[in-house]
């Protein structure tokens, strides 16, 4: 199971990775291994403002469905229109090619409420 | 008992073999609960049911003449459909969750898919909704959830029995419904176009409307799409054999009763709720959808498809709360079609429109009775001014074995000596002249 | 098989319709359409072949054993067919009642009123409406009548209902369209509502409780009047969902286990066809003091004269555009007659004796993660065969070959490959002895054989689909 360091992860398995302003987000290999082949994302709309834990958007495979939560605040500033035509990116990359949207925070102190990779691996291992 | 079909023997049998007596399988019920058998009579046996039932039925007398409509038609049905419908391999089939035991359903639905696209003019089609009111109210949902939006502008020319149950189920829900008033029996254009803004979602209309006119909505269509509203029609599929198509319209979602399209009137259902939309608003529609697909070894077949929309997957965040579909409804309207064919009801429209002209000249010869509204052109429906009340007129016909049509002035003020008279292929010439010479009886 | 629409022929007709015998009308060119919609053209002949054919790719009850869990396929007795199909009611218009003719609609009128009664007295219940048009509809209106309830005596925080994490996905699927909040409670170890969660829950917010009995898994729960005490206590409704009602029927009634709203499927205890997926059928009783809520109209009966009543000031409104699924009440109708209160005790009785008998013999080839008296359903595990490979859906799959409809798999979602059978009291003994032999045979094929379960099924006209690419290529209609 991969947990690149130098992300930070949510209860709910989605991964942030900021960089200046701009964070990208994306889901852990954990959560896609679990949803199987993906089949639609519905991708947030560009301009949406989210709080921390606000439902983002969501993810369909064949016979199940998952929402992606806001690992923090702030506005959806660039969502990744190659997964609207191949779900299979996702699952083929999830930290790389397969990020979802990226957002500018309101507040960067939302990141501290996250996990890093040891604290989200002992999180897995407890499962 | 009647549908049980253990020997006593066989039961004793299969008690003995699960250890337990017959008190012991409902032994986890405490007796306390205060209950006992349902105070109703003893059973009957089938013939007693069907002499019981015939007695009900003797009270029924749907008059051998109708000219009785309201978005309920009542159309030649060919004997195959029933027919075909009635296999019980059909009828008593569970939803196809198993499919590869149930290709005969799946098929059927993706064939009823195609063939409402192709009435319609659209591109995509769920397997069917309960009926045409509902679809209505689930088109609004979904233009709802599309746009983010939530004023909804509806024409009062849409049926008032639809309008009053988007009423019921919108009651509860952030959703704005702005009627407005039709004028001369059509809709208000100068109105709707003038309402229409940034916070619609969408506008509701139908072709021909409840008075039974017919219209052209391209420019109402265009209005919404200028606004990033949609524009949603209810058709009656019948008059599409000849009518300008929802799609041809530019409508976004397109619904309908598909009542007409071989099922009995059977007071009020079963009936079908048709509802078609543009390939990109696929997954914000509600409803089971077939799609093709393929088994391990390239043969082709029929799956139930996008289920994670529905509500066994996303429960409160469903993109409605329908289960089922109109399964054998939809088999129903699929079989009627296929009969009718591509010829066959571009005929049957045209009956109907001609033998509807027909009535109209015929009625407003009799002395005292006009065309309500006479500026409008029609399909196989229409309005007509008597000199006195509707409803009074309708009784003492309807006492003569006539039904003359709906009476208006329970549904719309002010209209109190309106008559709603539909024309179908089953009223031939004789019976619209036997209507003409009944009313002018009893006026 | 080639879709209706490869098999025509231009030119080729399926009907034949009388000349008009009037003039040509003329209609503006601009409303027209600009060419016919592409229908197929058969011969009458042609489609009769295509949908038997059709119809033999698919599997009925009548067809066999179909022991679907939560489902309760039972025999849809020919009887009832043969009355809906009755043209005395099939052509009655309904609009008919209120266009001159509600003398010539007695019939059916009196019938519905009728019906209202019988399944008040059945469920124990003060009103029934027969218009929602299918459970999932019911569920809808009983949720409106909730929340119209709260609203008339003014309790605005009324905002949340409470659902059981057992519950069908329609419960909070139509809670939520009636506008309210979903909360799920956790069920306990015996799959039952957790009492203690279900108490910290109730606050001044809940508006109501949906659950159904017996449980999902087929269990009944003794402490159901405790649960409806402490909902009623914090001024909340108790919801019944009639999925389970067959294991109850003729000697329980939920009026009387303290359920104030009930909606029934008539399709699963009251016999009608299921269609391949409706139509259904879900009307909705309430207790008395919710009685002034009820969809408009019902239908009453004035000396002897039946009618519509709209007069109804506190109604939610209307649902349906009259009474419902009038073909499928009327077939639930002639059903409850011909069983009467002796023939529903059996129902219960046979049901849940076939079910226990299958629970006995199954019971040391498949885990059953509650093993205790089963009401009309039975919930067994694969995790035994899972071990070797071989999951509920191979053993579902399996099945299809033997010439039975699989159970119902993977629900309830707190069993681990849960197979949930209801084998339904009009199955005879043989049918689910067959039945049970050809469970055993699998569970050793997946012992000695795993591998060759993963093919099946092997006689159907197709094998798996691949349901990814169904989704992803979506591929609906042939336009």
């Amino acid at each position: 199971m991969s947990i690149p360091s130098g992300l930070l992860y949510s209860e709910q398995h989605e991964w942030i990775k900021l960089e200046g302003d701009v964070a990208t987000v994306g889901i852990s290999q954990h959560a896609s291994e679990a949803l199987g082949d993906l089949t639609f994302i519905d991708l947030p709309a560009v301009g949406k403002q989210l709080k921390q834990g606000d439902e983002a958007c969501a993810i369909e495979s064949c016979k199940a469905a998952a929402s992606v939560y806001s690992p923090a605040g702030g506005k959806v500033v660039e969502v990744n229109e190659a997964l609207a035509n191949d779900p299979a990116i996702l699952t083929n990359d999830c930290y790389g090619e397969g990020w979802i949207f990226k957002m500018k925070l309101d507040n960067a102190a939302d990141l501290a409420n996250l996990m890093d990779d040891k604290k989200y691996a002992d999180l897995l291992g407890s499962l | 008992m009647p549908y049980t079909p253990h020997s006593a023997s066989q039961r004793e049998q299969m008690l003995k073999t699960i250890g337990m007596t017959r008190e012991q399988l409902f032994a986890d019920m405490p007796k306390d609960l205060g209950c006992g058998a349902p105070h109703i009579a003893p059973g009957l046996s089938e013939l007693e049911t069907l002499q019981r039932i015939d007695g009900l039925a003797r009270r029924n007398n749907q008059p051998g003449i109708s000219f009785l409509g309201g978005g309920f038609y009542d159309h030649f049905i060919p004997a195959a459909v029933p027919a075909l419908v009635g296999r019980s391999e059909f009828y008593t089939a569970y939803t196809p969750y198993q499919p590869e035991r149930s290709q005969g359903t799946l098929q059927s639905i993706f064939e009823y898919q195609s063939a409402l696209c192709r009435l319609m003019n659209m591109e995509a089609a769920n397997a069917s909704l309960y009926d045409g009111g509902t679809a209505i109210f689930e088109a609004v949902m979904m233009a709802v959830r599309i746009t983010g939006r939530n004023k909804v502008i509806i024409d009062s020319a849409v049926s008032p029995i639809y309008r009053a149950m988007l009423t019921t189920y919108t009651a509860n829900l952030d959703i704005r419904i702005e009627t407005i008033d039709a004028a001369d029996g059509r809709m208000n254009r100068r109105d709707v176009l003038a309402t229409i803004d940034d916070s619609t979602a969408a506008v509701v209309a139908a072709n021909p409307n409840f008075f039974g006119a017919i219209d052209d909505y391209s420019d109402v269509a265009k209005a919404a799409h200028a606004h990033g509203a949609l524009f949603i029609l209810s058709v009656y599929p019948i008059s599409l054999g000849l009518l300008k198509s929802p799609g041809e319209m530019d409508a976004d979602i397109a619904v309908g009763e598909g009542q007409s399209l071989g099922m009995p009137l059977s007071f009020g259902g079963p009936y079908l709720g048709l509802m078609t939309t543009r390939k990109t608003h696929v997954r914000r529609m509600p409803g089971r959808i077939v799609g093709r697909t393929v088994d391990g070894s390239g043969r082709e077949g029929f799956v139930l498809t996008l289920q994670a929309r529905e509500q066994h997957i996303r429960r409160e965040k469903a993109t409605s709360n329908i289960c089922s579909n109109q399964g054998l409804c939809a088999l129903t309207s699929l079989i009627y079609l296929s009969l009718m064919g591509k010829s066959g009801l571009v005929e049957l429209a045209s009956i109907c429109r001609d033998r509807a002209a027909y009535a109209m000249n015929k009625l407003s010869a009799v002395k005292g009775v006009s065309v309500k509204f006479p500026q409008s052109p029609v399909f196989n429906e229409f309005v007509i001014e008597l000199p006195t009340r509707a409803d009074t007129v309708a009784r003492a016909m309807v006492a003569k074995g006539i039904s003359p049509g709906m009476p208006l002035g329970d549904m719309f003020k002010g209209m109190d000596n309106c008559l709603l008279v539909a024309v179908t292929e089953k009223n031939s010439p004789h019976d619209i002249d036997k209507l003409a010479a009944a009313m002018e009886g009893v006026l | 098989m080639k879709l209706v629409f490869d098999k025509s022929i231009p030119g080729r007709k399926g009907v034949d319709l009388p000349p008009a015998g009037v003039p040509q009308a003329k209609i503006d060119p601009t409303l027209l359409r600009s060419s016919p919609a592409q229908l197929p053209e058969l011969s009458e002949l042609d489609v009769v072949r295509h949908y038997t054919q059709l119809s033999t790719m698919n599997f009925g009850l009548d067809s066999g054993f179909y022991p679907l869990g939560s489902c309760t396929m039972k025999y849809n007795p020919k009887m009832c067919e043969a009355i809906a199909a009755d043209a005395r009611f099939a052509n009655l218009h309904p609009l008919l009642q209120m266009a001159g003719g509600l003398k010539e609609s007695q019939g059916a009128l009196a019938m519905l009123h009728h019906m209202q009664d019988l399944l008040c007295e059945i469920c124990g219940m003060a009103a029934f409406t027969t218009q929602p048009m299918a459970g999932a509809n019911g569920e809808l209106t009983g949720v409106l009548i909730m929340a119209a309830y709260h609203r008339a005596r003014g309790n605005t925080a009324k905002k949340v209902v409470l659902i059981p994490d057992t519950a069908h996905g329609t419960n909070p699927a139509s809670a939520a369209i009636a506008g309210f909040e979903v909360r799920t409670i956790k069920s306990d170890r015996s799959g039952d509502i957790d009492i203690e969660a279900l108490r910290s829950a109730l606050d001044d917010s809940v508006a109501g409780v949906m659950l159904t009995a017996p449980s999902t898994l087929g269990l009944f729960n003794p402490n159901v009047r405790k649960i409806a005490d402490l909902v009623h206590a914090s001024d909340a409704l108790m919801y019944y969902d009639g999925a389970n009602l067959n294991a109850i029927v003729g000697r329980c009634r939920p009026g009387d286990l303290g359920f104030d709203i009930v909606h029934l499927n008539l399709h699963k205890t009251f016999a009608t066809p299921h269609g391949g997926g409706g139509p259904g059928s879900g009307p909705v009783g309430v207790c008395d003091k919710l009685t002034p809520f009820m969809p408009a109209p019902l239908v009453t009966e004035t000396s002897g004269v039946f009618k519509p009543d709209f007069d109804r000031p506190q109604s939610i409104g209307q649902v349906a555009p009259f009474y419902g699924n009038f073909g499928i009440i009327l077939r639930a109708y002639a059903y409850i007659l011909r069983l009467g209160c002796d023939g529903f005790a059996d129902v219960s009785e046979t049901a849940v004796l076939n079910a226990n008998y299958i629970r006995h013999r199954l019971k040391n080839y498949y885990d059953l993660p509650y093993d205790q008296v089963c009401k009309h359903e039975v919930v067994f595990s694969a995790k035994r065969q899972a071990a070797n490979g071989v999951h509920a859906l191979d053993i579902a799959k399996a099945l299809i070959d033997r010439g039975f409809h699989p159970m119902t798999i993977y629900f309830p979602l707190i069993v681990p490959e849960a197979m949930m059978i209801e084998p339904t009291e009009t199955e005879s003994l043989e049918t689910i002895d067959e039945f049970c032999d050809a469970m055993i045979d699998i569970a050793r094929i997946a012992a000695e054989n795993p591998e060759s379960l993963k093919a099946c099924p092997t006689t159907m006209p197709v094998g798996r689909l691949d349901e990814t690419r169904a989704a992803r290529q979506l591929d609906i209609a042939s336009i």
